[in-house]
């Protein structure tokens, strides 16, 4: 009895888990693909095996504009949130010596990740909008005559808005890189008369990119499928992949959708592999 | 100690000061603008000082209605909390030894983590349309909020449990206990900080959660998804004050987390680690 127990015991522990993902996450996500071949006739889609929903996307220049404007929004935004969680995060591990400050600074940094994106976006109202605080300062100081609408609803407003919810998925995996660093191979450095650049290009640097690479995944996923913030900040005008995804279930376009959907699926799990590739992330988990 | 801190500190410093104000300066606005005079907007300056708006909130009246949301969102929580918990800790349990399969288990969880939010939004969608299943906030929402939260609140129980020691189960089996005993009475009260913690975790990604909600609520809106509608139509200080009601709920609810946690862990011997 107990030996048939013991290791039918693990997948009676993960079966919840695994049903909610088997129900919630893989079905869907097949659905997708099937409905993506699936036919629609301005009102309702219909089972069918053809590819007018791929050809669709690959024939037309909006698309391919659409497409381009996703990824010019994931290399800013990646670019900046690295150029900025690095810093932090250094400071963090290695300029904070009392452990106790170590975690107060660092929940300092995390709280806001857990308040709601949608109202963390309206926030910049009051600084971006017409009568925001930077146009009034702007005015004040009489660089502009009148108020710059361009501030919110532009793609800077978008850009802005992501790194202010994202970044922090980036300076939290470099955090964790930078404080497991063995710090007797800083001193052996030191002390074999290494610089202190060379310490940081040759030990520290190399030694983080486990945490950059985790932090580029999120990054890349969170803005891939963006189309809240999209939506929000730039008030319909900037466009998005996701943001379209979200336009064509808007007017039942179920099998377009789902077509993009796909394209955006593999387009993104191709950029997760090509950021696995460079590191060995196993050994942060 | 008193070493001379280098230039870089301070530059660093001022970086991660700078970062900070980025993080907090444009909440901290729309929290003094909740408490704008009955005559201002949704810009400074303060036109006076009152609680109008966020007694507006409370009313039911032409912006909407508010309670009701607050409270569903708040069930929705609860169940995502409880869900999430339990499952976690019981595939936490099994993770302690390998077994076939195990890593694709772990893959998949980590692909739910990083699926972009509208395929899983969109997925659920076609899946219970194409099966004639009704998109509740109950069924097809709670399935989507445990699609983020349960990734988050595995990979917490996977680290605990990775420095869990496991002399303390072995003692309580060679005391004659049952596993459910040894679980009840051994794992559990050890682990308890924790599950604080993944509890709390859960809690505030479930009730602030909006991307994967967004299409499948159902007819039923959740609080986030009533605050996005909001934004579109609603040009009063109002908004600020749902706002700021909001987060200081979410506060409200990682302060007590981390206050049980802390109780707890100073409560729990000494040390439950193999170290």
């Amino acid at each position: 009895m107990l030996k048939i127990w013991k290791p039918l015991q693990n997948y009676l522990l993960v079966a919840p888990q695994f049903l909610v993902f088997l129900l919630f996450l893989v079905f869907p996500i097949l659905t997708i693909v099937v409905v993506s071949f699936w036919e629609f006739n301005g009102y309702a889609m219909t089972p069918a095996l053809i590819f007018e929903n791929y050809r669709s996307i690959f024939t037309s220049s909006v698309y391919l504009s659409t497409y381009l404007n996703t990824f010019k929004f994931v290399a800013i935004v990646w670019i900046l949130a690295f150029a900025i969680a690095y810093p932090v995060a250094y400071f963090l591990a290695f300029h904070i010596q009392s452990l106790k400050w170590q975690v107060i600074l660092f929940v300092v940094c995390t709280i806001p990740f857990f308040t709601s994106n949608v109202i963390r976006m309206i926030s910049w109202i009051p600084f971006l909008g017409r009568e925001g605080l930077l146009n009034q300062l702007l005015m004040h100081l009489n660089l502009v005559q009148e108020p710059v609408e361009l501030f919110l609803f532009s793609d800077f407003a978008v850009v802005l808005a992501m790194l202010h919810l994202y970044t922090l998925f980036m300076v939290v995996p470099i955090f964790n890189s930078l404080v497991r660093i063995d710090r007797n191979l800083i001193t052996a450095a030191l002390d074999s008369g290494a610089a202190s650049w060379q310490v940081f290009k040759e030990i520290i640097f190399p030694l983080s990119l486990p945490g950059v690479a985790i932090g580029s995944i999120f990054i890349v996923t969170l803005v891939m499928g963006e189309f809240t913030t999209v939506r929000l900040m730039s008030g319909g005008q900037a466009s998005s992949v996701g943001y379209a995804i979200r336009n064509q279930i808007g007017s039942l376009q179920y099998p377009q959708a789902a077509a993009n959907a796909v394209i955006l699926l593999i387009i993104t799990l191709m950029m997760v592999f090509a950021i696995l590739r460079t590191v060995d992330i196993r050994k942060e988990l | 100690m008193p070493q001379k801190r280098p230039l870089s500190f301070y530059i660093l410093g001022a970086f991660f000061s700078l970062f900070v104000l980025f993080l907090y300066g444009p909440m901290s606005a729309i929290f003094l603008l909740s408490f704008q005079g009955e005559e201002g907007n949704l810009t400074f300056p303060m036109r006076g000082f009152s609680f109008y708006w966020i007694q507006s909130v409370f009313g039911e009246q032409r912006i909407g209605e508010f309670v009701t949301p607050f409270l569903r969102s708040l069930t929705l929580g609860l169940i995502v909390t409880l869900l999430s918990v339990a499952f976690s800790v019981m595939a936490g349990m099994a993770f302690r030894r390998k077994f076939t399969g195990s890593r694709f288990i772990f893959y998949l969880t980590i692909t739910s983590l990083i699926v972009p939010s509208i395929l899983v939004s969109l997925g659920i969608g076609i899946f219970f349309n194409v099966l004639g299943w009704d998109v509740q906030w109950y069924s097809s929402a709670l399935g989507g909020h445990l699609t983020w939260t349960l990734p988050f609140a595995f990979l917490i129980m996977v680290g605990v449990f990775n420095r869990f020691n496991p002399a303390y189960e072995e003692a309580s089996r060679d005391l004659g206990a049952s596993d459910f005993q040894t679980f009840g009475q051994i794992v559990l009260p050890l682990i308890a900080p924790s599950l604080i913690g993944v509890g709390m975790l859960s809690f505030t990604l479930s009730y602030d959660e909006f991307n994967r909600t967004s299409l499948i609520s159902g007819e039923n809106n959740t609080l986030p998804l009533e605050i996005f509608g909001m934004t579109t139509n609603v040009t009063s200080p109002a908004l600020y004050a749902l706002g700021t009601l909001t987060t200081l709920f979410s506060f409200a609810i990682i302060g007590a987390g981390l206050a049980t946690f802390q109780a707890l862990k100073s409560s729990a011997p000494p040390s439950n680690s193999k170290n």
